[in-house]
C-alpha cells in the first residue's frame, strides 16, 4: 500500500530526493568565504530567524514596558523631575559662574591694561530710589576706597564713589542727574561735559558750536574733571543738534549698559588723570 | 524487477566497472555500467524504482570513485536520469531495440549534461567541450543497454514477467 503511495506520488518523492541531493551536496562544497554551503545557508537561515524572533521579542517587551507594566513609573517620573530640577539649578549657577568668571576675567585684562592702582569689586546692590542712579559694591574704606574715586569696568567710565563704609560703598553712576565727567570727542578731540539726565542718556554739554561733533564719534573720559583717569570710553554720540548761539546739544549713548555690570575696578588714585593711554573700546 | 535483483545487479555492475572494463576498453572508460543498470531498471520497472535504484547506485559510485572530491553529484545526476527515463518508458513504447538504443544513448548525454553542469557551477572542474567522449560514452552505454535487454528477454519467461510488471504499473 504504501509501494503503492509512493508510485502515486512519485513527484513528491523525486523533490525530496533532489532536495537530499542537493543538501547533500551543499554539505560538501565551500562557498566564496570558506565556508560549507548548507552551513552558510544554515546560519543565515538560523540567523535570519534569531533576528525576527529578538526583534519580535524586543517589540513585545517595549509594548510590555510602554502600555502594561507601568507599576513604579510615576514614582520614577517624579524621581527624575526633580532631578531635573536639581540639574537645572545646578546649571543655572555653573552658567552663573561662567558668566562671573569671564566677567572677571574682562576686569583683570582692564586692569593689566590700565596700568591704574585699582581693586576690583562686586555689585552687591542697585539704587533704592529711581531719582538716584546709583549702585552698591562689596568694597568700602577697609580696601582704600574713598570718595571721588572713580569707577571703571571694561567697556568704560562708570561713575564715582560717593559714600565709602568700612565694607561697601556707593558709587553714583555717570547716568545720575547729578553726575558730570570731563569729556572729549577723539576723532576730532573737541572737549565738553558729559552729564547724566537721570535716564539711559547722557548730555554732552559746553561744546562749541564750530566744533566738529558728528553722530557715532567716540566720546571718553579727558580727565580734566581730577576723578576719571583719562581716555577711557563714556559712550558714542548718537544726536547733535543746535542749542544755542554758543553751544551744541549732544547726546551720548554709554557704553557701558549699567543695568547689566557685575563687577567693577575702583580706580584706588584720587586724581589720575593722565595716568593712562586713552582706552580703547 | 525484484529489489534484491537491483541491488545485485548494482553491486556487480560497480564491481565490474571498477575491474574489468577499464581492461576490455583501452583508454578513457567509455562504459558506464552503473547508468547502463539505472536506465534498465527504470525502463523495466517505472520511474520510482529508476529514481530509487539511480540515487543508490549513484551515490554509491561517487563515493567509491571520488573523482570530483562531492559525494552526490552523481547521485543526482543518476537520480534525475532514473526517474525520467521511467517516466518515458511508462508512457512510450520502447519495446523495439532502436528506441531502446536511443533511450539509452540520451540518458547518457543528460547524465553528462547534469554531471558537468554540477561540476561547473560548483566550481570543482572546468571542462572543454568533450563532445566525441560523451558520444563514445552514449554509443558504448547504448550497446551495451540494447544487448543487456536482448540477452534478459532470451531468459525462459522474460517478456511474460515484464508485461505483468507493466500491467501492474498501468493499474
Amino acid at each position: 500500500m504504501a509501494l503503492l503511495d509512493i508510485r502515486r506520488n512519485s513527484g513528491y518523492l523525486f523533490l525530496a530526493v533532489m532536495l537530499g541531493h542537493v543538501i547533500l551536496i551543499s554539505a560538501q562544497v565551500n562557498s566564496r568565504s570558506g565556508v560549507p554551503v548548507l552551513e552558510s545557508v544554515t546560519f543565515g537561515l538560523v540567523a535570519e530567524a534569531q533576528r525576527g524572533l529578538s526583534l519580535g521579542v524586543a517589540r513585545l517587551r517595549r509594548t510590555w514596558d510602554r502600555y502594561v507594566w507601568l507599576r513604579g513609573v510615576e514614582a520614577e517620573n517624579a524621581n527624575l523631575r526633580r532631578q531635573l530640577d536639581a540639574l537645572q539649578v545646578q546649571y543655572q549657577e555653573r552658567r552663573a559662574l561662567s558668566d562671573r568668571a569671564r566677567s572677571l576675567e574682562d576686569l583683570l585684562a582692564l586692569r593689566d591694561r590700565s596700568n591704574l592702582e585699582t581693586v576690583a569689586a562686586e555689585i552687591i546692590a542697585a539704587s533704592a530710589s529711581p531719582d538716584f542712579r546709583t549702585l552698591t559694591i562689596d568694597k568700602g574704606s577697609s580696601q582704600g576706597l574713598k570718595r571721588d574715586m572713580a569707577v571703571i569696568a571694561n567697556d568704560g567710565a562708570v561713575g564715582r564713589i560717593v559714600v565709602a563704609s568700612s565694607s561697601a560703598a556707593k558709587v553714583q553712576l555717570l547716568i545720575d542727574r547729578n553726575a558730570a565727567a570731563g569729556a572729549i570727542i577723539e576723532r576730532s578731540r573737541a572737549q565738553g561735559v558729559a552729564l547724566g539726565g537721570g535716564d539711559a542718556r547722557l548730555r554732552l554739554e559746553y561744546v562749541a558750536e564750530a566744533s566738529d561733533v558728528v553722530v557715532g564719534d567716540l566720546v571718553v573720559t579727558s580727565g580734566i574733571d581730577g576723578i576719571y583717569p583719562k581716555g577711557f570710553t563714556i559712550g558714542y554720540i548718537d544726536a547733535v543738534e543746535k542749542a544755542g548761539p554758543a553751544y551744541k546739544r549732544i547726546s551720548i549713548k554709554p557704553a557701558v549698559n549699567f543695568s547689566a555690570l557685575e563687577n567693577v575696578l575702583v580706580v584706588l588714585t584720587t586724581n589720575p588723570s593722565n595716568q593712562v593711554e586713552e582706552q580703547k573700546p | 524487477m525484484k529489489t534484491a535483483g537491483i541491488i545485485v545487479a548494482i553491486v556487480v555492475a560497480l564491481a565490474l566497472q571498477t575491474t574489468i572494463v577499464r581492461f576490455v576498453v583501452s583508454g578513457t572508460v567509455a562504459v558506464d555500467l552503473v547508468l547502463v543498470v539505472v536506465v534498465y531498471v527504470a525502463l523495466s520497472s517505472g520511474s520510482v524504482p529508476g529514481l530509487m535504484t539511480g540515487t543508490i547506485a549513484g551515490l554509491i559510485q561517487d563515493s567509491i570513485q571520488v573523482s570530483t572530491g562531492v559525494i552526490g553529484i552523481g547521485g543526482l545526476a543518476k537520480s534525475i536520469v532514473g526517474f525520467v527515463t521511467g517516466l518515458i518508458g511508462t508512457q512510450l513504447n520502447i519495446a523495439e531495440p532502436v528506441a531502446r538504443f536511443v533511450v539509452f544513448f540520451g540518458a547518457t548525454v543528460v547524465h553528462q549534461a547534469i554531471t558537468m553542469g554540477l561540476g561547473a557551477v560548483l566550481g570543482l572542474r572546468t571542462f572543454g567541450v568533450p563532445y566525441t567522449s560523451v558520444a563514445v560514452e552514449a554509443l558504448g552505454n547504448a550497446v551495451v543497454g540494447v544487448a543487456a535487454f536482448q540477452l534478459t528477454e532470451l531468459l525462459p519467461g522474460a517478456v511474460e514477467r515484464r508485461r505483468m510488471g507493466r500491467s501492474r504499473l498501468r493499474r
